[in-house]
């Protein structure tokens, strides 16, 4: 179990060695989340139409170690972008992977960088 | 006892007759009316609501029984043909003959048809009664069957014209606004403003055509284009006419009155035309030589009349009529008060133009600085109130007016106070002459701390409505004033209750969760906010969770509840737990088909466990095929109405408390509440089927059915409390009708009923006062409101799998079709269960 949580790992933007091309802009929706397979890895994208930026995150929630975070609700706690687990709400930041309703571990986030009309996320190898 | 007969029974017709009951006791005078429509009066100002909702009924002024009531002979479907002003009688077109002391004529006005060729053609229609628009519709629906991409022209681009555009883009078909002036709503707006509009309008789908005479109408037997010149031709399926009104003053000619060279039946101040026993009130009245096509001055000369036959001869119509005005429903602000545009000599203007926003701000102040004498908003017209009311009461301005238009900026003094700097006097209601003062007074004195209260206290916003969000201010500011207002936000993203959030939403007719933060929050939402908003569009629009799908919370935004390992369970509606053993066949070989966990659950239906998002789809195609629809287990909604077998088979049964289960569980699903709502019905008072346990529950007892609320199973079981005893099968289902939709617009977020009693002011009393004795005066509304949800109900899961677009976000993943290999099961008593968490 502990585990596949070792398995992510964030990556800081200077430190991107790789752009994986995932998806079409279109297929994420709009104010929501959606999932990417990278690897064996399972990445959550959140599209945040109305601020206009794009985050990314491990799909899995240290909670329960479920793979759910790319279908929780996505918002904003004073300018601070973050993911609400489907499962029993635990908010994390997607900026800086912190658990913001308790002391969970960290989730780890990935850059994310739209070209053309393609969604790309960026990790370190 | 003398006769007053009323010739009309619109908005104005109407309002005389409500002004005058108001005044004179019945033994006095006879009330007789006639109206040439089918219908009682109706609000003709919110028409197009009708298409939004298709209920003529919430139109009405006031229905039939009013009438009766108070004395008021009422004849529909007649028109008055002659009036004898000899032997003072008048005749109808049945050819009956009443007499009268004093006649009102208050026929109104008739679109203006201009003289084109082929005007009389199929598709062309006129704007102005409910059956106008029953036949656009209907020759809409028509068209959609046969032409793709169908359009609709409307003639005139005035403030009626774009409503009625608007109206046709809903209909589903693309809309040209043809307009023989160089602008738009020629007689508000200036150049640049109306351009301002014009860009706003197109980039929302509306195509313009400015300075367009149009020579003729084309099409055989239907219209199929419209000609402006040679080879200048727009073609379109159906064309509405909105190219301004003419006075129905037939009448009046010819009885000899005097009459306007342009029509229209001259009044004088009191009301009175040439005939001193005759009086002309609304749209047919020609004062200060005009005809004022609004409700406001219609409704003030109603009042004159009435006072001036009630011998009050010192009310007369105020000798200049304010003609401000604000267009509604299109979707973009736009407003003109005052003097619109002005020559320099008389003052001068103050402009901000913001393109790229489609914002256009314009006031007109005199020379000296001090007044205010008219402006124009586009864009944003927020302020629109303020500065009418300025306007109107002559307030002086702030030491730089441009911060009206602009904000104030940084240290300056503030642009304008708040609602309650306006003097007591000012009319803050201009149809119903409400002001300021009477609105504070009846916050303070009589205890109406809503907006609702006040208005049916007052009638303030019951007219055309544009004063409701200042009465909002106004009842916040004073009883902020008296020390009263206790703060509820939802969250830091919009500073008010559920329930002030739910008025707002309704009041400013709200349909997007981004538009609803823009208009009265702020920042970006969150997962509080969002579904609480998302369950408010479903109460009052119905909307399902489909459509807005990022918003609402995770079980809703897949129609399915998440469970443990992130896979999905499936509850079909198994009405009051009812199930023939077909269906029983068909869940049990779905279920097998798919690998399904199956339970029965505790509201008498079955649970199917373990399903991933990629085989929902598949699953509920399957169901429906079979005659299943959605059971809703994922939505803070009407679950289940559990029910015993009752009278059909149970000895001691009272009476059939299956079918009544059925029947309301049937009405009540897809409703969806603050949270969820459980009810039962049961046969006797053995109460098998536990309905003193839910939100609602129905107990059949000797002469009728006790009908209980507000009871809850969970954490804090409670139960639930009497509401009515031994009342009849439509009268139970209609007080919980009542009580829900009550419960509904006014509980905070996951709230359940029980513990919004226990918070309620008044408790189980107040909820009776409000449901069976109408103390609000909400009962009607709430009615109507709750046969809206029911009508307009459909299976969301229907939808999801007929829409291609939906039914491709059941998918894991986004780069592949592989699914999510993480999900392990273990077994369990023959059936699978998730891996437990460590
Ligand atoms: C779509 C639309 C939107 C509008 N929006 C606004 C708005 O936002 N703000 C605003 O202030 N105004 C608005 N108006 C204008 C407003 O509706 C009218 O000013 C108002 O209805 C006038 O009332 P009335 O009673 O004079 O005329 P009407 O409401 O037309 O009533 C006259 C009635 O008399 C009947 N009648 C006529 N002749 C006879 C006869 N011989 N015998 C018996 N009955 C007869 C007619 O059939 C009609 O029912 C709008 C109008 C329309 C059509
Ligand atoms: S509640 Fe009464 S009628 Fe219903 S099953 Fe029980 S005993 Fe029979
Ligand atoms: S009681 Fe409620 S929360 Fe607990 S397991 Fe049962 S359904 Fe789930
Ligand atoms: S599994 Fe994520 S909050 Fe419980």
């Amino acid at each position: 179990m502990i585990s596949i949580l070792n398995t992510y790992e964030a990556v800081e933007s200077e430190k991107v060695s790789l752009w994986f091309k995932a998806a079409p802009v279109e297929k994420f929706p709009k104010n929501g989340g959606a999932c990417v397979k990278y690897k064996g890895m399972q990445i959550a994208v959140f599209n945040f139409t109305r601020e206009g930026t794009w985050y990314a995150c491990q799909n899995l929630c240290p909670h329960k170690m479920e793979m759910v975070l790319s279908r929780g609700m996505i918002g904003e706690d004073q300018g601070e972008p973050k993911v609400a687990c489907p499962l029993h709400k635990n908010s994390f930041s997607l900026k800086t992977g912190k658990h913001l309703n308790g002391d969970l571990n960290r989730i780890a986030t990935y850059p994310v960088k739209i070209e053309g009309d393609f969604v790309y996320i960026g990790f370190s190898e | 006892m003398k006769t007053v007969i009323v010739v009309g029974n619109g908005m104005v017709g109407y309002k005389f007759c409500e002004k005058f009951v108001a005044k004179v006791d019945q033994d006095s005078f006879k009330l007789i009316v006639f109206g040439e429509e089918p219908r009682v009066a109706y609000d003709r100002v919110h028409l197009s609501e009708y298409f939004e909702n298709g209920d003529a009924e919430r139109l009405t002024m006031a229905p039939r029984e009013w009438y009766q009531e108070n004395n008021i002979e009422l004849y529909t479907n007649e028109r008055v043909t002659d009036i004898h002003r000899n032997s003072k009688t008048i005749t109808t077109l049945s050819e009956k003959t009443y007499k009268y002391d004093y006649l009102v004529l208050a026929t109104g006005s008739s679109p203006f048809v201009p003289q084109i060729n082929g005007v009389d053609k199929d598709g062309v229609f006129v704007y102005r009664t409910i059956e106008d628009l029953e036949d656009t519709l209907a020759y809409a629906d028509k068209i959609k069957k046969t032409v793709k991409k169908p359009k609709a022209a409307i003639l005139g681009g005035g403030l009626l014209g774009l409503e009625a555009a608007k109206a046709v883009m809903d209909m589903g078909m693309e809309p040209h606004v043809v307009e023989f002036a160089p602008k738009l709503m020629p007689r508000q707006l200036d150049t640049r403003s109306s351009k301002v509009l014009q860009v706003k309008l197109e980039s929302m789908g509306i195509n313009i055509h400015l300075s367009k005479a149009t020579n003729q109408i084309l099409g055989n037997g239907h219209v199929i284009g419209m000609e402006f010149g040679e080879d200048d031709v727009l073609n379109v399926d159906m064309l509405v006419i909105s190219a301004g009104i003419r006075p129905r003053d037939e009448l009046g000619k010819s009885c000899g009155l005097k009459m306007g060279t342009r029509g229209g039946i001259v009044v004088d101040n009191k009301m009175r035309t040439s005939d001193p026993s005759i009086f002309a009130i609304g749209e047919i009245a020609l004062y200060n030589q005009m005809i004022y096509g609004l409700v406001a001055p219609g409704y003030e000369m109603a009042g004159v009349a009435v006072d001036q036959i009630l011998g009050v001869e010192q009310t007369v119509m105020a000798a200049e009529i304010d003609m401000s005005t604000k267009l509604k429903l299109i979707g973009v602000d736009v407003a003109s008060f005052g003097t619109p545009f002005m020559p320099a000599e008389k003052g001068h203007s103050i402009i901000f133009e913001n393109k790229t926003e489609s914002l256009y701000k314009r006031i007109n102040v005199s020379h000296d600085g001090k007044r205010l004498l008219g402006g124009i908003l586009v864009g944003d017209a927020k302020d629109y109130n303020m500065l009418l009311q300025m306007y109107l009461n002559e307030m002086p301005l702030p030491k730089n007016p441009e911060n009206l238009i602009l904000g104030s900026r940084g240290g300056e003094d503030m642009s304008f106070g708040s609602a309650m700097d306006l003097p007591d006097t000012a009319v803050v209601c201009s149809c119903e002459a409400v002001t300021k003062g009477q609105i504070c007074c009846s916050v303070k004195d009589d205890g109406n701390e809503s907006v609702k209260a006040i208005s049916k206290a007052t009638k303030a916003t019951t007219g055309c409505g544009g004063c409701k969000p200042m009465v909002d201010d106004l009842v916040k500011e004073t009883l902020k004033s008296l020390g009263k207002v206790v703060k509820e936000s939802i969250c830091e993203h919009f500073e008010y209750s559920r329930q002030e959030l739910y008025d707002l939403v309704k009041l400013r007719k709200i349909e997007d969760y981004d538009s609803l933060l823009d208009e009265v929050g702020k920042g970006h939402g969150c997962e509080v906010c969002k579904p609480a908003v998302a369950s408010i569009f479903a109460s009052i629009y119905n909307e399902r969770a489909n459509r807005q799908a990022t918003i609402q919370d995770t079980n809703d935004r897949y129609l399915a509840n998440i469970q443990r390992n992130g896979t999905y369970s499936v509850v079909p509606r198994v009405a009051a737990g009812e199930i023939t053993p077909k269906q029983l066949l068909a869940i049990g070989r779905i279920a097998q088909k798919y690998d399904l966990y199956t339970k029965i659950t505790g509201g008498q239906r079955i649970d199917m466990f373990g399903a991933q998002l990629h085989e929902l789809p598949l699953i509920w195609e399957e169901l429906i095929a079979e005659g299943f629809e959605t059971g809703q287990a994922y939505g803070k909604s009407l679950r289940t109405v559990k029910s015993c077998v009752g009278s059909t088979w149970c000895r001691y049964g009272m009476d059939e408390s299956v079918t009544f289960a059925i029947d309301i569980e049937n009405r009540y699903k897809g409703i969806r509440s603050p949270h969820k709502i459980k009810g039962g019905v049961s046969g006797c008072i053995r109460e098998c089927a536990e309905a003193r346990n839910k939100d609602f529950g129905f107990i059949a007892v000797e002469g009728g059915w006790n009908v209980y609320i507000c009871g809850n199973g969970g954490a804090n079981p409670q139960h639930a409390q009497l509401l009515a005893e031994k009342v009849d099968k439509i009268t139970a289902t209609k007080y919980v009708d009542r009580f829900l939709m009550y419960y509904i617009q006014t509980a905070p977020p996951l709230t359940r009923t029980a513990a919004w009693l226990d918070k309620l002011d008044g408790g189980i009393d107040y909820v009776k006062d409000v449901v069976i004795n109408d103390c609000l005066g909400i009962a009607d509304q709430l009615d109507s409101e709750m046969q809206y949800l029911v009508d307009t109900y459909k299976c969301e899961w229907k939808e999801a799998v007929e829409n291609p677009e939906i039914r491709s976000r059941y998918t894991h993943f986004v780069n592949t079709e592989e699914t999510d290999d993480n999900i392990e099961f273990v077994s369990l008593r023959e059936q699978k269960m998730p891996k437990a968490w460590v």
